[in-house]
């Protein structure tokens, strides 16, 4: 491992200087910086509908981060999967669930101070040990290293039996989730209104 | 680039997940919080894949695999919420106690009462 990390990342005291950016450098903070506000502002707000749309903008932005790490698939992955799915599906969430439009009171639980505080004081641990190990590293981004091309041969290569195995996982997460959510058929409503006849009837609808 | 930069916003962008899964009430912010986390170790692991130059890429592949199960995960959660809404009529994680142990502290200070009582 040590050899490995000696022939590939830098290990020795870079000459570059933290006051002197490249180009790259700035567009990830600045992306950064939004990825950052758009977080926060997703997990403070009090309009639940607009917590989703916040996370868009975060998403989208990490999806920048990876393509400025020269990750291209895995941005659009990124965009499709995130973006594209889960979002959505968190809308449908908030809305099956009858999310109030509009500013709701009771979005953040009792424990906000304390979850200030862990966050705080595991974003201050955190920050603190990554940039003392990793002050003099540099990423040498010359050379795209996330083509569609190059992923496709890593993970159709190296990777088959963990994509395969992930496959299966994923459809039988789809296949639970639907027999979870799935109506059981006029048992979803509390109160019985009327006999069976009723019942049999519902049952030819659903058909 | 740097490697503290994507480190230190990965590490930012955990810890705001962090504060939203315990600040947060409703279980989909939650859910949404988990979402934020997951994509911060997204980041470290594409960051890292560059820096180190692996030849099995094994921090990419890393990622797509996370953004799948993160979408397995996000499909079973909101099937697992619309459930508890359908049954408790609420998606609030503080009012669904039925296997906390509230119940039981409650039984244990009525019979502390009791024991005052007599």
């Amino acid at each position: 491992m040590s050899t490995l990390l000696a022939a590939a990342g830098s290990l020795e005291p870079a000459a570059r200087s933290y006051l002197s950016p490249t180009g790259q450098e700035i567009v990830f903070l600045l992306v950064g910086a939004l990825v950052l506000g758009a977080a926060v502002v997703s997990v403070t707000t009090r309009q639940l509908v607009h917590a989703a749309l916040w996370l868009v903008v975060a998403l989208g932005g990490l999806a920048v981060e990876f393509l400025l790490l020269t990750a291209e698939f895995v941005a659009w992955v990124q965009v499709l999967v995130y973006l594209g799915s889960v979002v959505v599906l968190v809308l449908f969430g908030l809305m099956l669930t009858r999310a109030p439009i509009g500013r709701s009171p009771e979005a953040d639980s009792g424990n906000r101070p304390a979850a200030l505080a862990v966050g705080a004081a595991s974003a201050a641990t955190l920050v603190t040990l990554v940039v003392d190990a990793f002050r003099s590293s540099w990423i040498d981004l010359s050379g795209a290293a996330g083509t569609t091309r190059l992923t496709g041969e890593y993970l159709f290569s190296h990777w088959v039996l963990p994509f395969e195995a992930l496959s299966v996982l994923l459809l039988a997460a789809l296949v639970g989730a639907i027999v979870l959510s799935r109506a059981k058929g006029g048992s979803a409503d509390a109160k019985p209104r009327a006999g069976k006849l009723r019942t049999g009837l519902t049952k030819q609808k659903e058909r | 680039m740097h490697l503290a930069y994507p480190a230190v916003l990965a590490v930012l962008l955990f810890s705001v997940g962090v504060y939203g899964v315990l600040a947060r009430r409703n279980v989909i912010l939650v859910l949404m919080s988990v979402e934020l986390m997951l994509n911060a170790v997204n980041l470290n692991l594409v960051a890292f894949d560059v820096w180190l130059r692996d030849t099995l890429h094994a921090g990419q592949a890393l990622t797509l695999f996370t953004i799948t199960v993160a979408a397995a995960e996000i499909g079973l959660g909101l099937a697992v919420v619309l459930l508890v809404y359908r049954t408790r009529r609420t998606a609030a994680v503080d009012e669904v106690t039925a296997l906390g142990d509230r119940h039981e502290a409650d039984e244990l200070s009525d019979g502390e009462k009791e024991q005052a009582a007599a």
